[in-house]
């Protein structure tokens, strides 16, 4: 079984991932565990107070308060284990995961070179620099570089997909990975990680969450919450304090009641699960994180580049327009490009004859009398072409072109030369076409934009991310095509050290670079960019260099990882907004509970017209806690990102969980206090 | 409530909106190289000062140095000014012969002045020789300035970019005495004369009634100590009765003024900020929240001080406004608007009783202080604060976006998250913990003339001011027992120089970032949202955790005296 379908299987709430994560909410009870976590270990503390004082009142026979005291206790040990159960299930999911890895995992050998010998090595034993020998049937033991031969190989134990890829010696296709399966011939291989460092070892322990760090986001908030935790402890103390001196005397329950509501356990309770869970919906997209911190940093990114060749147009040039010179029928013009054409195997050349016969209905020429002698594109001709008996019919550089067959005429040589500028100046490739020693027009070749490009380019400059495009060609060809697909700016021309430049000089400027590579020389780069997606086909120092690999080697989904790493901090911002609001419904239910007794004026504050300080009581810490598994959905998938200004985006999103999160609790609460009177869950006065 | 007190509040919020620009700029122009009409007599004075002290205006300081340089500063100012309250007795000018003040008053006082809070455990006019008070008013002068060296360095933090210093702390603090603090004191130290106010060092003057009874007109250097108590936002009266006495403010057109004055350079520092992010709306922004949350806590105090007490009307048959320790002269309108800017400015004079107050309006000045005092604030210090809940309003709300939060492009990161949280933490800690002592222990409790509800706001009120180092009292405990003389102390001065630690930390942090330059993509914290934001972020973080405190305090009260109850008696 292959990881890819085991991923697809594992949905959000499968029903073993659920039964696995119940029992570990409650493994997850050890306070060695929950001392993680500060928000929810006081919540655990209380719960336990609670539960010894419910105790307590149960042996010194005063039954109706210990039953009040420990339905609180219960529901304050469901709020803990909510919150367990949500982190458990975002990790069982990664678990699953790790699993079907694992069981590709290589226990095979390998055959080691040993001077000029081979011996057969367990493949953990295989070092950095080893060099070993694998063919056709073999699992490849480990990480490493193709030195010597081809071979297609077999990556759907990692990447999902079945097509088998070429890998060889050389070039920005070299990169093998351990755990995949050689197709067909031999390679050497040199070993490029240790045991345990290999990429399906990292791939392992990145999603078993292992070794998940936080990110420094996380590391903020969850500082700010137990900041916030602690200072609640200190309310409540001293609450207890100025209650003394109004002649009240509270009941621990309801003072851990308040502590426990106070808190902000919404948030408290979700935080680590929405942190796994994004890690999670990125491997769904195929693309391996090497750190939490990328993720994030995805998040904040600026300006993102873009291959044009591959990623935003169909890699190769093709045809679109056929324009003669004058007194040349446009047909006549498109006919003899085909004939050209016909032996050229280039996508060019094809694009060319498809073009004739789609716009003229043209079919290929029927068995000549003589046989076609074809001559095809060389570096120094730059024509390529047929010898028809006599007729010569060429294609190719205008100027090489011309000089073939001697110029043109004088009177069509402005003509000729507004054609061929005006398709270089569209960003197109002009092709001029001879047929029988003359000139009869031009071929407009030009790169076709991918489908649906420009609208996936339009949602991300929304969200205010400036778009770059990196392509070899001239700035006029670039701008034209950044334009077309509606690009900001274009980094034409570039090299290498040009592309490192320019992200070197963004950084300075304050922006956050995304970019993809796949070879070697775009190590340096993307070790520069803040958001580097190496594609799982490139060279194994690309992916060293890279921060994430895109395991399906699509160079479009950075766009897709950008906005995964939007909604994971979306989602951090918009459940802590919505818990720390909920508070003050929290305060209206528990303080006219706790103090009417001794100012019986105060129940004026008590805007829900709660029934009874007891149920008021359980009903907040009931809503407390059941808020917790409602949201867990939502922290596991996400909270919806669409492309929009962030003017827009903060209005929609406080407007749903600020302002929800002001009022939802309020009707929760005075709803839950209907149905404990109704049920009669506590005494009444 | 009258058309008349509204109206005049309102044109009152009018007058000081209009300052805000002009004090702005000329704040932009002492500070950031432009030229003043003052130059030319300045300007030799700090090139000899700097001479003096030995100061290279060039040199700029790291966050710590510059720390440090603020904190031996004021050690110095304790330093030399709890001597001189001790020795008075044997130091000139104190024709009425008042001996040594006593250690805790002493110590209470000191640490008052120097922290900007301006707490007095004492009666100037009889305790305190004219070399104090003249003291005093130095100090009067020093610990505004201090406050706003601390802004101008936070803002620098915000504002600069892969930078590393903030600027040179004696440099801020030359510029803003000499430009700022002295003309204008002087001025209108001028102005409060002519309306009224007495200077001179002649001996109290004893004067006969037609009565026959002997009456002392206590007397000195008011006006001058008067117009920076004003102007600095600092509040320690000349007389016990503060601002409510005659001779500290003769008339309305006095207590005008004076309010006016403690405005100016609060109002001033919001558009200066403003104009330093390269962005004056996001100064108005600050200070639109700012003056919503003044404008409630005005209404809102003026709306219960006019409806007064419903069982003093009941008893009278007809509706009166609560007139108990307020000033015919300045009547509801003027003494509410007087009161809550004392608390939300700051400066923490007062013109009426506060213990007098109904129980929503001390809430309402409660509110003020235990929200950190941001709601406009004392000289740098209030933007201060408020620029900490624009940071947090960033942090909490700001992820919402899809960017790690940021503020004028600075990313806002663990460490500033520490450092604001520690800011905040600290002191809902001694507020709360110090107050719960009070009433818990006899130490405290036998300060406390009016038991329940009013005692608990009294003690919470006493420690509010003093962590907020507002200074004003709500009156009815025993401000100069030893246990409040300490504990009040100790929340001064951890209200003061401790909480600038976080705050320059913050701003050391953030002056090393590069600044992401803003696009669609960006938080914005310019526009009416982010003010509503602030405003909520205030009341949520800021004050909500003070909700159980102020249920059993005013709330309490303010409930029972509708329902009928009140809460009487003598001291326990």
């Amino acid at each position: 079984m292959s990881a890819q379908v085991s991923r697809k299987r594992a949905g959000v709430f499968g029903r073993e991932l659920i039964v696995k994560a119940i029992g570990d909410s409650f493994r997850k009870l050890s306070p060695l565990w929950m001392v993680k976590n500060p928000v929810m270990f006081v919540v655990e503390v209380g719960s336990a107070l609670s539960t010894a004082v419910a105790i307590r009142l149960y042996v010194l026979g005063q039954p109706t308060v210990a039953s009040f005291t420990l339905q609180i206790a219960i529901w304050l040990w469901l709020t803990v284990l909510f919150a367990n159960f949500a982190e458990a299930l975002a990790e069982g999911r990664g678990h699953a995961q790790a699993a079907a890895l694992r069981g590709t995992k290589i226990s095979a050998t390998a055959k080691r070179q040993v001077g000029s010998t081979w011996e057969e090595v367990a493949a953990t034993e295989l070092r950095r620099g080893d060099v070993v020998r694998c063919s056709a049937g073999d699992l490849i033991p480990s990480d490493g570089t193709v030195i010597k031969g081809t071979a297609a190989i077999d990556e759907s134990a990692i990447t999902g997909e079945s097509a088998p890829v070429i890998r060889e010696a050389g070039g920005d296709k070299s990169a093998v990975t351990g755990g995949t399966r050689i197709l067909s011939d031999e390679v050497w291989i040199e070993v490029t990680a240790n045991p345990g460092e290999t990429f399906l070892d990292r791939m392992i322990s990145l999603i078993e969450g292992a070794v998940r760090q936080k990110t420094p986001n996380e590391i903020a908030l969850a500082i700010l919450l137990a900041g916030l935790t602690l200072i609640f402890v200190v309310v409540v103390m001293t609450t207890e304090a100025f209650a003394q001196y109004s002649g009240l005397h509270l009941q621990l329950v309801i003072l851990v009641a308040l502590l426990v509501c106070l808190a902000p356990t919404t948030i408290g309770g979700l935080l680590s699960a929405i942190g796994i869970s994004g890690m999670d919906r990125l491997l769904r997209h195929n693309v391996l994180a090497m750190s939490g911190r990328a993720i994030e940093a995805a998040g904040d990114v600026n300006v993102i580049m873009l291959d044009k060749t591959g990623t935003l147009t169909y890699g190769n040039r093709m045809a679109t327009e056929f324009v003669p010179l004058p007194s040349v029928e446009v047909k006549d013009l498109a006919r003899s490009a085909m004939i050209a054409s016909l032996a050229d195997d280039t996508p060019e050349g094809r694009s060319i004859v498809a073009l004739a016969k789609e716009q003229f209905g043209l079919t290929e020429p029927e068995d000549e009398s003589e046989p076609p002698v074809y001559h095809s594109f060389t570096a120094q001709t730059r024509m390529s072409g047929v010898d028809l008996g006599s007729r010569q019919v060429r294609k190719g550089a205008p100027d090489a072109v011309l000089s073939y067959v001697g110029g043109v005429p004088a009177e069509l040589e402005g003509r000729f030369g507004e054609i061929v500028d005006g398709i270089a100046h569209q960003g197109g490739t002009p092709l001029a076409v001879a047929d029988g020693g003359r000139v009869i027009g031009v071929i407009h070749l030009k790169d076709i934009v991918k489908v649906g490009i420009r609208d996936r380019i339009a949602a991300i400059r929304k969200s205010g991310i400036r778009t770059v495009m990196i392509t070899g060609d001239n700035p006029i060809t670039a701008r034209t095509i950044a334009d077309e697909v509606g690009i900001d700016e274009c980094l034409a021309q570039a090299t290498p050290e040009r592309k490192l430049e320019y992200i070197e000089q963004q950084k300075a400027a304050g922006y956050l670079v995304a970019m993809v590579g796949d070879g070697t020389n775009d190590a340096p780069a993307l070790a520069a960019a803040d958001v580097a997606v190496a594609m799982n086909s490139g060279t194994s120092s690309a992916r060293e260099a890279a921060n994430m690999v895109d395991l399906d080697s699509n160079p479009i989904k950075l766009i897709d990882i950008v906005e995964i790493g939007k909604q994971i901090l979306i989602t951090r911002g918009a459940l802590t907004t919505f818990s720390i609001a909920n508070d003050v419904a929290k305060y209206f239910a528990i303080l006219p509970a706790m103090f009417v007794p001794i100012f019986p004026g105060l129940e004026a504050l008590n805007i829900m017209h709660l029934t009874s300080p007891e149920s008021a009581v359980l009903a907040a810490v009931i809503f407390n806690a059941v808020i917790i598994p409602m949201l867990i959905p939502l922290a596991l998938r996400g909270v919806r990102y669409r492309p929009q200004s962030a003017a827009i985006t903060l209005r929609n999103n406080l407007f749903i969980y600020g302002l929800g999160g002001l009022v939802l609790p309020f009707i929760g609460i005075k709803l839950l206090d209907m149905l404990i009177t109704a049920l009669g869950l506590v005494a009444l006065r | 409530m009258t058309l008349i007190g509204s109206l005049g509040i309102i044109v009152f919020f009018g007058l000081v909106t209009l300052a805000v620009k002009p004090v702005g700029l000329y704040l932009y122009n002492v500070f950031d190289g432009g030229r003043t009409w003052l130059d030319p007599i300045l300007v030799p004075c700090e090139r000899a000062i700097y001479k003096l002290g030995g100061v290279d205006p060039k040199r700029e300081m790291r966050w710590t140095e510059y720390l440090f340089a603020m904190l031996a500063f004021n050690l110095v100012g304790f330093v030399l000014l709890y001597p001189v309250l001790r020795l008075q007795g044997a130091l000139p000018l104190n024709p009425q012969h008042f001996s040594g003040v006593g250690a805790h008053v002493a110590w209470n006082t000191a640490v008052s002045f120097v922290t900007n809070t301006n707490w007095q455990a004492y009666g100037g006019e009889s305790t305190l020789s004219y070399l104090s008070q003249m003291w005093l008013t130095v100090q009067q002068f020093l610990s505004p300035i201090t406050g706003l060296a601390m802004v101008l360095a936070f803002i620098r933090g915000l504002t600069r970019k892969n930078a590393s210093t903030l600027g040179n702390f004696w440099v801020d603090l030359t510029r803003a005495f000499l430009w700022i603090a002295l003309p204008v004191a002087a001025v209108a130290a001028l102005v409060l004369i002519a309306l009224g106010t007495p200077q001179n060092f002649a001996p109290y003057t004893v004067a006969h009634t037609l009565q026959g009874a002997k009456q002392v007109l206590p007397q000195g250097p008011v006006a001058s100590m008067t117009s920076i108590m004003q102007f600095g936002d600092n509040g320690g009266g000349y007389f016990n009765t503060n601002a409510g006495y005659p001779f500290e403010t003769p008339n309305s057109a006095s207590l005008m003024f004076q309010l006016i004055l403690g405005f100016l350079v609060p109002v001033g520092l919001t558009y200066y900020f403003g104009k330093k992010a390269g962005d004056t709306r996001q100064g108005w922004t600050i200070f639109a929240a700012m003056m919503v949350l003044f404008a409630f806590g005005v209404f809102a105090t003026y709306w219960a001080e006019a409806a007064g007490n419903p069982l003093v009307s009941h008893v009278l048959q007809h509706a009166v406004p609560n007139m108990t320790g307020k000033e015919t002269r300045f009547g509801v309108a003027g003494s509410s608007l007087f009161e809550t800017s004392t608390t939300a400015v700051s400066w923490g004079s007062t013109a009426a009783a506060n213990d007098s107050f109904t129980p929503i309006g001390s809430l309402i000045l409660l509110f003020n202080m235990m929200t950190g005092e941001v709601i406009i604030g004392a000289w740098g210090v209030g933007l201060l604060g408020m620029l900490a809940f624009a940071i947090l309003a960033v942090f909490l709300a700001g992820l919402m976006v899809g960017r790690t939060p940021e503020y004028l492009g600075k990313k806002i990161q663990a460490y500033e998250v520490k450092m604001a949280t520690l800011a905040m933490i600290v002191p809902t800690f001694v507020i709360l913990g110090l107050a719960a002592w009070a009433v818990s222990t006899n130490g405290g409790l036998s300060g406390i003339f009016n038991p329940g509800p009013q005692g608990l706001s009294e003690v919470l009120y006493a420690f509010s001011s003093g962590v907020g180092n507002n200074g004003s009292a709500m009156g009815g405990l025993n401000a100069a027992a030893p246990f409040y003389t300490w504990t009040v102390g100790f929340a001064m001065l951890i209200g003061r120089f401790p909480m600038y630690i976080p705050a320059l930390a913050i701003a050391g942090s953030l002056v090393k970032k590069q600044s992401v330059p803003p696009s669609i993509g960006t938080f914005p914290t310019n526009s009416w949202l982010f003010g509503l934001l602030l405003i909520s972020t205030v009341v949520i973080v800021g004050a909500l955790v003070f909700f159980p405190a102020l249920a059993l305090g005013p709330l309490a009260e303010q409930f029972a005296m509708s329902g009928g109850h009140l809460f009487g008696g003598v001291p326990k």
